[in-house]
Parts: C-alpha cells; structure tokens; sequence
C-alpha cells in the first residue's frame, strides 16, 4: 500500500512560533513585557532610498582631493554660545543609571576625540560625563532626577525633552535592580525600589507654557546656551512648528527606531512613526515658519551608517544623532558575550532586557563586576572610529553628488526603492518621476 | 564673594520693571556676589514671568507686588519675599534658601525643590509640591488637587485643607495636613504622627510664621506597596 503524500505542516502566518511564546510569557507571568531598545519590526526605512550620484547633469567632486565640508553649529537662533561640531552626528541622551558610569565616560570620550556633543539622560550629569565630553547637552526632563542650576550653568546646551520615538507619550521605568546607592542617590529615591519617570512635565502643559519655561531656563542661563526640544516621532509637523513657537534653538526628532532604556514592547512597537516618515513633514513645518537653516532639525532613530546620515541630510536635517549604534560600538550585543547571552534566555544582536541590569557587556549595568568588563577608553576608542567612518561614508556619498558640504545634500538626489518610501520621503519612485502624493497627477 | 566685593551695604537696590527689562533685573540679582548690595526690591513686576530666578548669593529679594509664572525658581541662598501672589511654578526646583508669598500660588508650587522652605501664605492651587525632592513647603490656607503628586523627599505642610489625590504616587515625603483631605491619592495613607514628627512640624510652623499647634495635624506618608511592580497592585495605579 503506497503512502498517502502529507502536507507539511503549516505554520500560521497570524500566530507564529514568536507570538505563541508571548502568548505563553503573558499567561504565565500575568504582565506585559519589558525591554530596552526601539522598534525591532520592518518599517520603511533609509535603506529604502538610494542617492542617483553624478553623471552627464551633475559634477562629482575628487573624493582624495576635494574637500566635503561636515561642520554644523547648533543654536544660532537665541543663543549666544551656540555649539559648533566638526560632524553633523551627536550622542543621543542616555541616563547613568540606565548605563554604567564607564559606558558614559565612553560615550564622553569617543565623542571629543570626534569632535561632537553628549547628551545626559534621566538621572543627571555625571562627573564622568562632564569631565570627559567637550560638549555636553543637559536633558531638562519630566522626572527632573538630579536637576539643578549649577549643572544647566555647566552644560554647553540644554535639551527639553518632550517625548522620544521609542514611547511618544509614555513615561519611563528603571527596575529596582539598577537602583544603587549612588543612583538612587542622584534621584532622590531610596535605594532597590521601582524607579518611575514621568510621562508629562510637573511645572508646564503645552506650548503656551513651555514657552515660559524655555524663558525661565535661558534667564538663568544668561541665555548663553541653546536650549533644545526632543520630541517622539508623533506629529511632527504640528511638533516642529510648535516647538518652534516655543522658542526653541534646536529641535531633535526621534523616530520609532530610537531606542529606550526600558518600557513595553506593546508601546515601543505600536506607537509612533518611522524616522523615515517624519524627516519631510518637519522640514516642510520649518520651511513654511521661514525656520528651515535658522532652527537647526537633528533627527534620530535606526541611524547606522554614513548613509543613513547622509540620507536624513538629503531630505533636510542638519545632524542626525545616535544612541542604539554607539551602545554596539562600545560593545553591546558583541557576540564575544554570545554563552552568557544564551544563559539570560537572549542571544547575540536580541539582547534587549536592558533593564534588568546584567548586561554580559557591562554597558547597560550597575553591578560593580559587570561594569568592570567595559575599559572606557577602549571603548572611547571604538566609538571615535565608528564616528569616523560615519563621517567619511557620508562624505564619500555627498562628494559623488557632487556637494561640498554635506548640508548640500538635497531630496533631489535621493530616489526610492518602494512606494511607502518614495511617498514618506516624497523622492521620485525608482525609475519615474513620481511619488504618491506629488502634486499634479 | 569675588575679588571685586567690596562691604556689603545696607542701601537697597531698587530694580524698577516699569523701566528695566527681565533681562537686567534678574542680572542685577544674579550679579549680585560681584557687587556690595544684599537687598533688592524689585518695584512694578506686573505679573512679569521669571522674575528673580536662579539666584545664587544669600541675598534678600522683596517683589513688590504680584507676579508670573516661575518666580524665584531654581532660587540658592537668597530670601525672595513676594508682595503679593505669585503664577505657576513659583520656586520650582529651588535647592536652597527662603521663598515667601505673601498671596496665593497658582499651579506647581514648589515643584520638584530639591532644598530650602517655600511659605504661602495664602492658597495654593493644584499640584503644590509636585514631585517634590527634599523642599519645605508650607501653606498657611488650602492646597488644591494632585498635591505632592510623585513626592520623594521633604514636608509639606497644610494648615487648611487638601484637595482630591492627595500625595498620589508618593514616595518618601511627609505630609501635614490640618483640615480635611478630599481624597488620598495612589498608595497614599495616613500614618502614625511620632515625636520626631511633630519636631519637624514644631520648627517648619515656627519658621513659616504659622498659628498652629503640631499637634493639631496629620501626617500622611507613602504606604511603599507600588515601590515595586506587583501585578495584583495593578488596579491600584
């Protein structure tokens, strides 16, 4: 008797192996889930895009020849000391306490010897950070853990932070685990407890109050320093322009990609826009106030390569800024760690329960063994290498469009591979002159 | 005190908003380490925003009249003493010295202070002493809603009453109140009032110039069961 052919078995494409084992977690444990990081699914992104480069109707510059020029300054609108970088990519804000104290003097470190800027995060400025970046940001936060006069009057700009992409609207968490003595210390808080951050500012509520607060800020500040808005990736027009009516200097922008020290899954994945889709909308805000050069647009979010900065330049931003990829230039998620990550439940490049405290890289940690594993100045090293090559790609990109300065960079020179993308970046779709939405068709 | 100081003076300043900006009224006072005035008074304020703020020097301020939003905020050392009523955000994060109103506070009053006594001697609108880290506040009329919402550290001190939520979310700040509370907020009970209590009390009432008996109070405080996520206290939040 021949044997009936069997049908292999069928996966479900709605209730995979990954969303069954969610399942599972939630039904054993009785709580969402948890974990650092952005939007870890495929949203249309700058890899979607392609620069045309030079040819019979555009003159390429020399590329071991011709200077490419990447300079940018920051805060040229109110400020009287505004901040001025050799290259247009920053250190986006993360807290000591979420990172150890070595992976912030790192981050310090790598970013002198590059020529750009730091950002603190929720829980305050460190010694090790202020004394080994040049140019530091103070994050003005809702929790505001660790705010006083002295550190805004020692910081090279002022960031306040409304929201940021991986959680538009939510607040943030620190478990007890990382609460040390000397964190909880620098929080006010006591020591091992749940530390949560708010999701809204104590002391203003929309544009009409933050306006004074930014007053306020800059009368202490002698208005020597420029005072920065960060906000998610929700509206970003609306954003822009009342951010903008606020008196904003500079204003960052934070797509769903951007990472966090730690909040749900559910609100990281669900919530917010692709950095991809909010780059033109702010530039378009900007543009129609007359602000577009004059408030300078930082963008963050998945950036990782020189041309993923040199894309985010083309389509109007005058910096990009990087948290995720200098975490793994420092060496998070090096799969050296691999059989301790397998331990934690985790593997190489997955690693995200950054919350917890016991990153096998040291990074994302307050326990005195595993931070010992991070050598600040190697790690400085790594960083200021990433950066560089950051820099010479997108270098090497803008010179192929002929342009002598980065900032020359132009829509024009981009093209789309997908329509999602040709329509969030309204560039022409590969091969045509059209994107959904361009006006005339 | 720079090398430039000289004796201080007993001549008081007079910094007149009719006629100076913000910008030179507040550098007179931030400037004034560099100077030989301790006492200012700032004439015509008119409801200005950021009037007196991020002093630095054991310097005593009088705003004659009432002001905007954030007056005296982010204040170290000085004595600002307000004449009159003061907008939202008076004496936010202050880490140290001395704030009095003589009116009534609007929203966030002494919001997030790190340090130093805040007396109102009037009311005090919603939010007083929002998320609060280590500041004295105390408030010779009512307070209103979502008081000490997020307090970490410092005392509060009510001598009338509290409005909804009160303390919602606290953590390690005490609350006094002498009238009647509305509501408690989120984890927020009344606790036992022990001596060292009422010693506090005792020199925080003697301080704000207040008419009271400590022992005319409750305490309220954090019941410390939302410290660390537990999914049965989910319905609390």
């Amino acid at each position: 008797m021949k044997d009936t052919p069997q049908t292999m078995p069928r996966q479900s494409w709605t209730f995979s192996n990954e969303t069954n084992s969610e399942i599972r977690r939630a039904a054993q444990t009785g709580i969402y889930d948890i974990r650092g990081g952005g939007a870890k699914r495929r949203v249309p992104h700058f890899d979607d895009l392609l620069f045309l480069g030079a040819s019979m109707s555009r003159y390429p510059l020399e590329g071991y020849r011709e200077k490419c020029e990447t300079g940018v300054t920051l805060g040229t609108r109110f400020a009287k000391k505004p901040i001025e970088l050799k290259i247009p990519i920053t250190i986006a804000g993360m807290s000591f306490g979420s990172l150890s104290g070595p992976a912030k003097e790192a981050l310090g470190r790598g970013a002198t010897m590059a020529g750009t800027s730091t950002t603190t995060g929720d829980g305050g400025m460190t010694e090790e950070e202020r004394g080994h970046s040049e140019k530091l940001v103070y994050q003005y936060l809702p929790s505001r853990y660790g705010m006083n006069p002295d550190d805004l009057r020692r910081a090279d700009a002022i960031e306040v932070v409304v929201g940021q992409g991986a959680k538009p609207g939510g607040g943030g968490m620190l478990l007890g685990q990382k609460i040390t003595e000397r964190v909880a210390g620098m929080r006010d808080l006591p020591v091992g407890i749940d530390q949560r951050s708010a999701c809204r500012h104590p002391d203003w509520t929309g544009p009409d109050d933050l306006e004074i607060k930014i007053l306020e800020l800059r009368e202490i500040t002698n208005w020597e320093k420029p005072i920065y808005i960060k906000v998610g990736g929700a509206r970003p027009y609306y954003d822009v322009a009342l951010s903008v009516k606020a008196g904003a200097d500079v204003i960052v922008l934070d797509g769903m990609q951007g990472g966090t020290a730690a909040t749900q899954d559910v609100f990281i994945e669900h919530v917010g826009q692709p950095t991809l889709a909010c780059i033109r909308p702010a530039v378009k805000a900007l543009q129609d106030l007359g602000m577009h050069r004059k408030v300078q647009l930082v963008v963050s979010g998945g950036i990782r390569t020189g041309a993923d900065v040199a894309k985010a330049l083309a389509l109007g931003a005058d910096a990009v800024s990087i948290g995720t990829a200098a975490l793994v230039a420092l060496g998070d998620n090096d799969p050296k760690w691999e059989a301790e990550y397998q331990k934690l439940g985790s593997t190489t490049g997955a690693y995200d329960d950054w919350h917890e405290g016991r990153d096998p890289a040291g990074i994302t940690t307050q326990d005195p063994e595993l931070m010992a594993r991070l050598d600040p100045v190697e790690a400085g090293r790594r960083l200021r290498n990433y950066l560089n090559v950051l820099t010479l790609e997108c270098q090497t990109l803008a010179r192929a469009c002929g342009k002598s300065h980065v900032h020359n960079l132009e829509p024009e020179d981009l093209c789309a591979l997908t329509m999602e993308a040709a329509a969030m970046a309204q560039v022409p779709l590969a091969g045509t002159d059209w994107y959904p939405g361009k006006p005339g068709f | 005190m720079t090398a430039t100081a000289t004796a201080a003076t007993t001549d008081v300043q007079t910094l007149d908003m009719s006629e100076m900006e913000l910008r030179e009224v507040n550098a007179a006072l931030q400037g004034a380490p560099t100077t030989n005035y301790t006492q200012f008074e700032i004439r015509n304020p008119r409801g200005s925003h950021a009037v007196a703020v991020g002093l630095d020097a054991e310097i005593e301020v009088t705003v004659k009249g009432s002001t905007g939003y954030y007056c005296a905020g982010m204040n170290k050392l000085a004595t600002v003493h307000v004449e009159g009523s003061v907008g939202p955000g008076a004496a936010e994060n202050m880490m140290s010295g001395t704030v009095i109103v003589e009116g009534d506070a609007s929203q966030y009053a002494g919001a997030t202070g790190h340090g130093g006594l805040l007396v109102i001697k009037g009311n005090a609108s919603s939010r007083c002493g929002i998320s609060m880290k280590g500041i004295d506040i105390v408030v010779h009329g009512n307070i209103g809603h979502m008081s000490a919402f997020m307090a970490q550290k410092g005392n509060l001190v009510v001598l009338g009453d509290a409005g909804d939520a009160l303390g919602d979310s606290l953590y390690e700040a005490r609350l006094f109140v002498r009238g009647a509370v509305k509501s408690l907020g989120a984890d927020c009970i009344e606790k036992e009032m022990r001596p060292e209590h009422l010693e506090i009390l005792k020199d925080l009432l003697e301080k704000a110039g207040a008419d009271a008996k400590p022992e005319e109070f409750k305490r309220y405080g954090s019941a410390r069961k939302l410290y660390n996520f537990n999914i049965d206290h989910a319905d609390e939040y």
